[in-house]
Formats: structure tokens, sequence, C-alpha cells
């Protein structure tokens, strides 16, 4: 009882906090203490907020930027778990393929962006392919970690219990590449969402990406904080959702 | 020697078979470019120098940026392990903004910077924030409570804690923090040349791209690639050397 007193209290007290810094926020931008041309009150972005989820123009930005985002990080996570099984769990796959791998991973995924630009043009499908193809690299690399670090203790049982290769990889190989696996689909979500903001932003198509830019360059800084203040939202939304699910997944282990 | 000739097959078949479609003419040279022609532009462009000056810049970019996240990071990150209590009454506050994309900021800094260094810095530094103020925290939590017990019976003061006892055993882990970050920089400065700032290996790209110089192009990605892995290698190594096998296994959490 005492513990949960505990809990809440200090989140009260953190949300005052917050509340605190909005206030501080709130006095010095309508001191105008730093120019409001970059700098407006707290109040106003939430008014902004609220208004542009009036408008339609709003939800059609963000369902775009939302359903790119979902479907190349599905695509992704698919092919990533697929393939990083594969290369995982074949030693001979490993030497061949593990030294690419090395060789693409230091690349900066945005700097790809140009590539898929000058072959696919401006478009949505060029915005996916390369959430898709960003997305891909964390969720591969570490799958293949977790397969190929299967505790060799659990594969003799598995000789010595006659199991078949099939059930070796689902229930051995896959449950112990789980953790590692999650920890890719982690990385690759927030590489998604970042990569669909400056794709967006590049090619100017729809999307809060764009949102933002236009925000900018035309000086409106409360649509500027209100669109940073959705994106905040999309990834802490979609970081949870999937926090929530690994819990789920991952019920069965000791923590 | 046989595992490299193996590992170098696929890039080789690859590049050979790209070299080969270009050459009977499969593929358009002109938007694709072919293997001989990138290495050609990789060479050239560091003998007219725009590499060196485009990656000095991105550098400059990448570093300051760098130097201020991960010290600010640092600084919350040892006032946030030392007491949980603050820690605690900042959890809603961190929690809000640390989801924002960095490369969400790019349009608030440019509106507030300009093109520049400082706009670069502000994005990187940002982004180096982050990784620092979790792994100093944690690195600060699990320090031996021994150790704190000597300081206090020492009796040294808040500075001469953290200086003497706090930082040195938090070192290797914070080291780690900085590697992780070190690469998020690289990363996070060329994104901002690619999206806003007109300088640096990023606007390189997009000026190679737009010119439809795919030769160009993807010279400077072999390049943007070469440099972020000799970074981290180089870095690793240095890791290893001081702190050998300590802060390692922070990799896997």
């Amino acid at each position: 009882m005492s513990q949960l007193d505990n809990r809440s209290r200090s989140w009260f007290f953190s949300i005052l906090v917050f509340l605190g810094f909005l206030g501080l926020w709130q006095v010095v931008a309508t001191a105008e203490l730093i120019s409001p041309v970059f700098f407006p009150a707290p109040q106003k972005c939430f008014v902004t907020l609220y208004e542009q989820m009036n408008q339609p123009e709003f939800w059609q930005a963000f369902s775009q930027t939302i359903s790119r985002m979902i479907v190349g990080f599905s695509i992704a996570a698919f092919c990533g778990v697929t393939l990083g099984a594969i290369i995982g769990l074949s030693s001979r796959a490993r030497t061949y393929i593990e030294p690419t791998l090395e060789l693409i991973r230091p690349l900066p995924a945005s700097a790809i962006i140009p590539v898929f630009i000058l072959l696919m043009g401006l478009n949505d499908s060029m915005i996916v392919a390369v959430i898709l193809f960003s997305s891909l690299w964390p969720v591969l690399l570490n799958t293949v970690h977790g397969f190929k670090t299967v505790e060799p203790r659990l594969l003799e049982v598995a000789q010595i219990l006659h199991l078949s290769q099939m059930e070796v990889i689902f229930k051995i190989a896959l449950p112990n590449a789980m953790a590692d696996i999650f920890a890719g689909l982690r990385l690759s979500l927030t590489v998604s969402l970042i990569l669909a903001v400056v794709a967006e932003m590049l090619a100017g198509t729809t999307g809060l990406g764009q949102n933002i830019t236009l925000a900018a360059r035309s000086f409106r800084s409360a649509d500027l904080y209100a669109g940073i203040m959705v994106l905040g939202a999309v990834g802490y939304i979609t970081n949870t959702a999937l926090a929530k699910v690994e819990r789920h997944v991952l019920r069965w282990r000791a923590v | 020697m046989m595992r490299l000739f193996k590992g170098l097959m696929i890039p080789g078949c690859v590049l050979g078979l790209w070299q080969w479609l270009v050459m009977i003419q499969y593929v358009k040279s002109e938007s694709l470019s072919y293997p001989s022609a990138i290495a050609a532009a990789a060479i050239g462009v560091i003998q007219d120098g725009t590499l060196l000056v485009a990656a000095a810049q991105t550098f400059s970019g990448a570093f300051s940026g760098w130097l201020v996240g991960a010290t600010l990071g640092i600084v919350v990150g040892i006032a946030f392990g030392l007491s949980q209590t603050l820690s605690r009454l900042m959890k809603i506050t961190v929690e809000t903004v640390r989801p924002i994309p960095s490369v969400a900021l790019i349009p608030l800094a440019l509106l507030i910077y300009g093109y520049g260094v400082l706009l670069e810095t502000s994005v990187v530094a940002f982004s180096c924030f982050w990784p620092l103020l979790i792994v100093t925290e944690s690195a600060v939590r699990g320090i031996e409570p021994r150790l704190i017990e000597v300081s206090r019976m020492l009796n040294f003061n808040l500075f001469d804690r953290v200086i003497k006892i706090i930082l040195p055993a938090a070192l290797p882990r914070i080291f780690v923090g900085m590697r992780l970050a070190a690469a998020v920089a690289l990363v996070v400065s060329v994104t901002v040349e690619i999206t806003a700032n007109p300088m640096g290996l990023g606007y390189a790209l997009i000026v190679a791209q737009e010119s439809m110089r795919a030769d160009r192009m993807f010279a400077f990605i072999g390049w943007i690639g070469l440099i972020g892995w000799s970074l981290n290698t180089a870095l690793l190594n240095i890791q290893y050397r001081w702190f050998g096998k300590m802060g390692f296994w922070e990799e896997q959490v």
C-alpha cells in the first residue's frame, strides 16, 4: 500500500515539475525574452494543435506518414527476421554474407536516400522503399546475432531428443533469439519514423515531415511546434505499443 | 585468407555483374553509373579537394554537437544517478521530450540558427544527449556502494566525490555510451546536411544526385561509409586498450 502511495506521489510531483516547465515556457514566451519567431507560447501551440486536429488535411498527412511507416517497417521486420534466421542458423551462409553486412552497417541510412531518388523519383514508393531499406538492417543484424548465440547445450539436448530441424528452429532457436529480435525491432521502429520524416522533407509529398518544413519556411512557429509535438507523440505511442507486444511475447521469460 | 576471399565474394560478384550489365548496355549508365567510373570519381573527389573540405565540415558539425550533447548528458546523468528523487521528479519531462525524433528539430534549428555549423551542432547535440544521459545514470547507480561509503568516510565534498570516485568508476560504461553517440553524431550530421544544411558530405551527396552525377554520388556514399567504419573501429580499439573487457556488456542491453 505504501509502495503504491509512494509511486503515485512521485508521479504527481513529476507531473507538477513538467507543468512547472510549461509555465516557465509560457512566462518566458509571453515576456518575449526569446524571439517569438521561433519561441511561441505553449498555450498558442496547444491551440494551434487543437485547430490542426479539426482539419481533414492534418489527418490526411498523419495517415500518409503512419501508413508509409507501418508498411515499410512491417516488410522490413518480416524480411529481417526471415533472412536473419537463415543467416544466423547456417555458419556457411555467415562466412559469405556477414562481411557484406558489416560493410553496409556503418552507412548512415539517410545517405542512401539520394540513390533511391535517382532510381525511383520523388514519390510515395520511394519513401516506402527508403524506410524499408533502412529499417531492415537493425532487425536483420540483431536476428543474426540472436540465432547464432544459441546455447550449445540446448542444441545437444535437441540432438538427444531427436528433434527435427524445424522443431529446433521453432522450439529452441527462435525463443532464444526473441529478445535480440525485439531489441532490433525497437531500433528499426525509431529508424522508420526518422526516415519517414527525412524522406518526406526531401520528396515534398504530403505528410507530417512536410508539415513541419512548410511551417518553418513560412515562419508559422506555433504550427511548427505543434508538428514537432505530433511527431514526438507518434514516436512515443509506437514505441509503447511495441514494448507492450514485447512484454506479451516474452512473458515466459523470468525477468 | 580463405575467409576473406569468401567474404568478399558477394560484393565482388555484385560489382562485377553491375559493370558487365553496363558494358553490354543492358543498364543505362547515366542513371546508375558503373563501378569503374565510381572508383575513378572516388579518387577524383580526393584530388580536387572536395572530399577533404566536405569531410572537415561534417566532422566539425558532428564533433561539436557530440561534445556538447555528451557533456550535458553526462552532467545530467550524474545528477540523476546520484539523486533518485531528482530523477523521479524529472521523469515525465524527460519522457515527453525524449521520443521526439531528432530530425523533427531540423526545421526549428534552421529557424533559430540559419544555415551553418550551429544548425548541425544543435541537432546532433540533442541526439547525443539522450544515450549519454541514460548510460551515465545507470552507470552511476551501478557503482559499488562501498566506494560511496569510502568517500563519505573521507568527508569528500560533492565535487571531490564526483571527480575522484564517481567519474572514474563509471567511466568504462560512459565511454561505451560516448562511442555509440559518436556513431549517431556522424549519421545525424550527414542527415542534417542532406535535408537542410548546405555543407559537408551530405550536401555533396545531394549536389551530386541533383546534377545527375551518379558516379560522384556513389563515391561519396562509399567515403561516408568508410569514414563511419573507421571512426567506429578506432573508438573500439581505444575502448579495448583503455578499459579492456570492462563495459563491453553494455552493448548487450
